[in-house]
């Protein structure tokens, strides 16, 4: 669609600009404001510009946590996305089916995230939980408490059973919009079953993958809820990923001066990655 | 009747047969393809399976809250043995757990309200015009959705301190609006920029003022992308705890934080917890229902 060019539109955008300015760009300053100061407590604050940036990037720690970080993401990402296409090609496209399949396969999506922790915890547990209770049975030594592996498996299940719907429900969407013609041609062409989804269902699907793709990265690599609730970073570091070690750091132990300046690294690969986001979609919109 | 006549007649006659085989043939065609994923008749097992392993821990957690604590600990059952309502009748007697899904109802709804009305003209203005930096503006909004709370946690404490803010209900439905009102400017726009624009310039012919208009025939045009928007906004503030918990003590703290107190503090009681998870999945799993038809275009941002 062609638009006109009018200026007045900003102040139709004012609202919007005011409330997340208020939300986003003061909370976003203070934290500036910290990361380039120290503070002996008091409230006497010292300058120390770049300081905390130069320890943040060489600190071990910060460095562990993102590599954790990414390699959760990466998993999730190589689980999620062709299990969920997986799912959405197989399922009813008419009759009662379709919204049994949709809220039912909704309901995670809307169980507050402490409570997914929770239901995971209990679940997990050796001594009351299904899942502990049958592994335990089963003759396998399960213990997400102690073991970082089960502790790792325990999370990334978790995520799995969180969010996969997610994608099923965007992969759906993009299914259910292909029209019936396309299928009809591939039948009169003799196209196989792959043939159809290599060459109809996938690139019809691309766009809304794409977002499916952004949405499980960006949030999988912010995630902070689920495993501080079944885990709590633990045992040891082995689940502590960015998030976690975050709030560690600045509310745990209040290092308010490398807890800013990794909040402002942290906020910098988010930006790199939304513009990535951002490029993607609006080239898309544009060959469209 | 002449033989040109009955020529003519035969014709069409068979034209009409013709043209019906053809349509038979189509739909036979179509019959076929509607089973095009199902060459194997068993289709329909990953589906369902895949709702069994998503139904399981909700099914563990429901069984759970009928029991009593000490039948959770000593026996292990796949139902309760002696069901029990003890653990609801504690959470809607006492004020401090019945509270919580007060202060996290009315913050969430206040947060949908906030964030939808500001939301409605924004969208329209990045769906019908464009003005300076409209580009900058919304990759700036975009990278609010995505930012992490955990950056936000401590500003956020200190900036609703200094407005005396802290443990309201308002606050916390402001600090939502963070991620909130991106969300719906974006599907609104997703929906706004399916609605053809010589609908608003036939209304401005009419003679229909621009508030008119937005609220008389464009509204109702995008009815269901702001249930949608509505929809999304709430699941966002409803699942979201680490800024609520933080900005409230006790006068707005939202039920999912009163769970985690509970669990460090009483010595663990199991049935209630249970009980509790399992009522702040009611909510979700009604609104789910009147958005079922949206929900997937809702999560493709409106754009499918």
């Amino acid at each position: 669609m062609d638009k006109t060019w009018n200026n007045k539109a900003w102040f139709m955008v004012l609202p919007v600009l005011l409330l997340v300015a208020f939300s986003a760009v003061i909370p976003l300053m203070t934290v500036v404001n910290y990361s380039v100061q120290d503070t002996f407590g008091n409230n006497q604050f010292f300058w120390a510009g770049t300081e905390w940036y130069a320890e943040m990037l060489h600190s071990e720690r910060f460095h562990a946590a993102l590599l954790r970080n990414l390699f959760f993401s990466f998993i999730i990402l190589a689980i999620e996305v062709p299990l969920g296409i997986l799912i959405a090609l197989n399922m009813p496209r008419k009759g009662w089916g379709v919204p049994v399949c949709l809220v039912l396969m909704s309901l995670p999506l809307l169980i507050p995230w402490n409570v997914v922790g929770t239901i995971w915890q209990v679940f997990g547990r050796v001594d009351i939980g299904l899942l502990g209770r049958t592994l335990s049975m089963l003759g396998i030594n399960y213990n997400y408490v102690q073991n970082p592996l089960h502790a790792w498996v325990t999370v990334i299940v978790m995520d799995v059973w969180h969010w996969t719907s997610l994608v099923v429900l965007l992969c759906y969407a993009g299914l259910v919009s292909i029209p019936d013609a396309f299928y009809q041609a591939a039948k009169i062409d003799g196209a196989s079953r792959w043939a159809v989804f290599r060459y109809i269902q996938l690139p019809k699907m691309n766009r809304v993958l794409l977002i499916a793709v952004l949405l499980r990265f960006m949030d999988s690599f912010m995630i902070y809820t689920e495993p501080f609730v079944v885990t709590g970073g633990g045992p040891g570091n082995s689940t502590t990923f960015l998030s976690i070690d975050l709030v560690k750091m600045a509310v745990g132990q209040f290092d308010l001066g490398p807890a800013a300046a990794m909040s402002i690294i942290y906020f910098l690969i988010i930006l790199a990655l939304s513009w990535v986001f951002y490029t993607v979609m609006t080239n898309y919109d544009a060959e469209r | 009747m002449s033989v040109a006549e009955d020529k003519l007649m035969a014709e069409r006659k068979g034209k009409i047969d013709e043209r019906s085989s053809m349509q038979n043939a189509q739909t036979a065609l179509a019959r076929t393809m509607r089973r095009r994923g199902e060459e194997s008749r068993f289709w329909w097992l990953i589906p369902t399976l895949y709702i069994i392993f998503l139904m399981l821990p909700i099914y563990w957690l429901i069984n759970m809250s009928f029991k009593t604590t000490a039948e959770i600990l000593s026996t292990f059952s796949l139902w309760p043995v002696k069901p029990t309502l003890h653990n609801y009748a504690v959470i809607f007697t006492d004020p401090s757990w019945y509270s919580g899904y007060i202060n996290s109802i009315i913050y969430v709804v206040m947060n949908t309200v906030i964030s939808v009305l500001a939301a409605l003209p924004a969208a329209y203005a990045f769906s019908r015009y464009r003005f300076l930096g409209d580009k900058h503006l919304f990759f700036w909004l975009l990278t609010n959705r995505m930012a992490p709370p955990a950056v936000f946690v401590l500003p956020f404490f200190q900036l609703y301190s200094a407005f005396g803010l802290i443990d309201t209900h308002i606050a916390v439905a402001i600090a939502h609006c963070l991620f909130n009102v991106p969300l719906a400017v974006w599907i609104l726009e997703g929906f706004m920029s399916g609605v053809p624009k010589e609908i608003d310039e036939t209304a401005y012919i009419d003679g229909y003022s621009f508030p008119r208009f937005f609220v008389k025939i464009f509204m109702p045009l995008i009815a269901s992308g702001i249930g949608v928007a509505c929809f999304f906004c709430f699941m966002f503030s409803w699942v979201e705890l680490l800024i609520a918990r933080t900005l409230t003590t006790t006068a707005a703290k939202p039920i999912a934080a009163t769970m985690t107190r509970t669990v460090s503090a009483s010595g663990l009681d199991w049935g209630v917890l249970a009980a509790a998870g399992v009522l702040t999945i009611i909510p979700g799993a009604l609104v789910i229902w009147f958005v079922r038809n949206y929900i997937a275009k809702g999560f493709a941002l409106g754009r499918v």
